[in-house]
């Protein structure tokens, strides 16, 4: 392998890391989790989707709680 | 997206098998490192130790506690079963309950046990030398908190993540049930009111902290409608953003200190008070968008990275203690941070940390519903719980390393250090520890960090930024830059610490309005606003209290709340432990159940004879009740008592005892009601164990194949490989594992 692809794998990893890490990628396995249910599915716009995400939130403010 | 190839090379460390006599050698190796580091920090005697044994110490322990106890727990007494589907699997609905990669969920676990306690219960245990303290956050972390987050973990994810309550109802019963409900009430209500305590007492009097905490608000507001309207789910682009604001906050705090603004944000600590209030209040009715979910982001990166920071910066600089290893008042428990010996209140004072009840809420609940595989329980639950634990230990170095004159002056209560640094060295040399220190020396360490004053800025924050600043600027810009890393440390402390009163807040007002619901129907609706606003007035009012006593307390606040912080915490691990302890019996496991059987004694009796001192000791320093019949006595003969400066004051002192002696009573009473109701139904089990009913979610196979431990070992590699090569739809797997 070379040097170029090792440091682009390390990269990819990292980003992929991130992204997970940071919820970022939350709307892509919703899309990817609904599409494999049903290719067809209506799906949400990713506004509407992040905006019922963090709605969730009020009605059960327990999850996500950080400790002391 | 697909998960990129993990790197080639690595050999696991987990394989089955006899060992090798390669690993034979690192693992001795592991040993002697932690051997040696325990034994130049128990034996030196009169010289000045290097904070690397420390490290030694705590990292050479976790590793050998990792590899072969966490490793002898999952398998012989959890029995974790990779071939067992967890909820995450069998209920994957793409949102909260989703199979999460075990380095990802290793994150989140971590972010969301790790907070403010680490950092302040070390600080105020460091009166006794950095000794006990130390030997309690790695011994107790590796054989009680580390475990009790491993098997709650364990437990809730074979219960389709059930939260510890209703565990607690489900396996004990509704006595012990109600018990730990209102544990876990009685327990936020204290621990906002001593966080918030900690932030007022570190942004007193101090217009560039008041500032740089202010300007967090106006910043998160941004953030949340950056996400909301602009640019909706884009996380990194926003924290970059805010993380850039939230630094040109703290140097414009510098500018402020300077400007002719400096008297506009120099607040005292009650006005501090209504404006924390005022804060919690708003905070916890308006959207989450709005401020929670920005602060959220925000509070989270600064501390993930101030803590990778921190830990770089101890291995860098490589500071030496200051602090002796043993003070005298750990045997005479005369000291003036907090009352009381050793023996129960260092394992009080420390509870985040070394073993801490707060996170069987989070180990029951988020993470269960988004572990992959039973098998990395250890990895998730025990390893991010050593994280936390190397944390506190790093707290305990940043307090060891400045001078213990200066540690008193900073942590004593203001009735004893009086209000000139001429008072304050007479009171600090006084105490016979060593090279004393001068008015101006303490004059000359707050002009350093540019704050007027350090005297009585109890509550751990102020002397975690000291030590930090002291770290940083040793690395990075030298003494020039202290008063800024002093800040950043202060206004990395108040971000999570706001955070957390808003969240926590929020949740203890869900639990309310959810236990009013049962009364009054439209209580239990969340989006009724007459209830929230209701619900959300009692919560901060709870808090608010505390907080109001502890900063107008002539006593000390912290010297006389923490206490109850800890006997809280330490509750609820009692509760926790408890649950732990009565399913291993019920599931038949009585001869593995010492495993939490044995920290839940060590709890119990530190918890019970904390509380039992707390409300019978004839110390007044120490019991509740003795200084309320005291200050009572001398009330009634028309006497003023020191630290009291008035009549007045007596009677804050005696209302003060009095709420605190009732509230010590309480949580003992319910650790008793939970363990007796343990004990009667692992009494019940061992007696007739065809009567137990166990709630566990059916046995599914699972499909998935993911690794246990952080690198996978070689079979896991071919299982992947195999999984991998068998599969025909190539890109459109899921991010995590594989599925068969």
């Amino acid at each position: 392998m070379t040097w170029g692809r090792r440091l682009r794998g390390a990269a990819a990893r990292v980003r992929w890391f991130w992204r997970e890490a940071t919820g970022e990628a939350a709307y892509d396995r919703y899309v990817a989790h609904a599409r494999r249910h049903d290719p067809a599915a209506p799906l949400l716009t990713r506004r509407a989707f992040e905006r019922r995400r963090t709605d969730a939130r009020e009605s059960d403010p327990r999850e996500g709680f950080r400790c002391c | 997206m697909t998960e990129p190839a993990a790197a080639a090379g690595n050999e696991g460390t987990t394989g089955r098998g006899s060992p090798s006599p390669g690993k034979i050698a690192v693992w001795t190796a592991v040993a002697l490192v932690g051997a040696v580091g325990w034994a130049v920090l128990a034996l030196s005697r009169g010289e000045e130790v290097s904070a690397a044994w420390m490290v030694a110490a705590a990292l050479g322990s976790y590793a050998i506690g990792y590899r072969f106890y966490a490793r002898f727990i999952a398998r012989r007494v959890l029995r974790v079963d990779k071939s067992r589907a967890t909820p995450a699997e069998r209920l994957d609905n793409g949102v909260d309950f989703h199979p999460t990669d075990r380095r990802v969920l290793f994150g989140h676990h971590f972010a969301a046990v790790a907070g403010a306690g680490p950092l302040v219960g070390p600080v105020l245990a460091a009166q006794m030398g950095y000794l006990p303290g130390t030997i309690w956050i790695i011994v107790g972390v590796i054989f009680a908190g580390a475990v009790q987050d491993m098997v709650t973990l364990f437990f809730s994810t074979r219960r389709n993540g059930r939260s510890l309550g209703q565990m607690a109802r489900d396996e004990i019963g509704p006595f012990g049930g109600a018990a730990a409900l209102v544990a876990v009430f009685a327990i936020m209500i204290i621990l906002l009111a001593v966080l918030a305590l900690v932030i007022v007492n570190a942004l007193a009097h101090s217009p560039w902290g008041v500032f740089s905490i202010a300007m967090t608000i106006p910043i998160a507001l941004f953030m949340g409608f950056y996400l909301r309207v602009l640019r909706p789910g884009r996380v990194t682009e926003v924290s970059v953003i805010g993380v850039a604001l939230l630094l040109l906050a703290i140097v414009a705090g510098g500018w402020v200190a300077e400007s002719s603004l400096a008297g506009t944000f120099t607040l005292a600590p009650g006005t501090l008070v209504i404006w924390m209030v005022a804060y919690g209040f708003l905070a916890s009715v308006l959207p989450v968008w709005m401020l929670l979910a920005p602060r959220d982001y925000l509070s989270t990166f600064m501390k993930v990275g101030t803590i990778v920071l921190l830990a770089l910066g101890v291995v860098v600089a490589l500071p030496t203690l200051k602090m002796p290893a043993v003070t005298d008042f750990a045997t005479r428990g005369d000291g003036p941070v907090f009352a009381g010996s050793l023996f129960p209140f260092v394992f009080i004072t420390i509870a985040c940390g070394a073993l801490s009840g707060f996170h069987a809420l989070v180990s029951s609940g988020t993470t269960p519903k988004m572990i992959q595989k039973e098998t990395q329980v250890r990895m998730v639950g025990y390893g991010a719980m050593l994280t936390e634990s190397f944390v506190a230990v790093m707290a305990m170095i940043t307090a060891c390393i400045i001078d213990p004159g200066l540690f008193f002056a900073v942590n004593s209560p203001s009735g004893v250090v009086g209000d000139t640094v001429q008072s304050a060295s007479e009171f600090v040399n006084g105490l016979g520890l060593g090279a004393p220190i001068t008015a101006e020396d303490l004059q000359a360490a707050a002009a350093a960090v540019e704050e007027d004053s350090l005297l009585s800025r109890t509550g751990g924050a102020p002397t975690f930024a000291l030590g930090m600043s002291e770290i940083f600027s040793a690395v990075i810009g030298g003494a020039g830059m202290k008063a800024f890393w002093y800040h950043f440390a202060i206004m990395f402390e108040a971000l999570f610490i706001l955070t957390t009163v808003d969240a926590g807040t929020r949740v203890g007002r869900f639990m309310l309005q959810d236990t009013l619901g049962n009364v009054f129907k439209p209580m239990k609706d969340v989006s009724w606003k007459p209830g929230v606003w209701l619900a959300s007035a009692v919560v901060v009012g709870g808090w608010g209290y505390f907080l109001w006593v502890g900063v107008h307390d002539p006593l000390g606040g912290i010297n006389q709340l923490f206490p109850l912080f800890g006997i809280a915490n330490q509750l609820l691990a009692a509760v926790a432990l408890a649950v732990c302890t009565t399913l291993l019996v019920k599931s038949g496991r009585l001869k593995w159940a010492w495993v939490t059987g044995v920290p839940l004694v060590w709890d119990v009796a530190v918890t019970l004879t904390a509380s039992w001192q707390k409300i019978f000791s004839g110390d007044p320093a120490v019991g509740f009740f003795t200084q309320r019949r005291i200050y009572q006595e001398a009330i009634e003969r028309g006497e003023v008592l020191a630290p009291a400066r008035d009549m007045a004051d007596m009677h804050t002192v005696v209302t003060n005892s009095t709420v605190d002696g009732v509230l010590a009573a309480l949580f003992a009473l319910l650790i008793v009601v939970v363990i007796v109701d343990a004990g009667r139904v692992c009494w019940k089990a061992v007696r007739a164990p065809e009567s137990v009913t166990l709630h566990e979610a059916p046995y599914q196979r699972s499909r998935l194949v993911a690794p246990a431990g952080l690198i996978a070992t070689r079979e896991e590699k071919a299982e992947l490989a195999a999984v991998a090569a068998g599969d025909g739809d190539g890109g459109a797997e899921p991010p995590v594992g594989a599925r068969r």
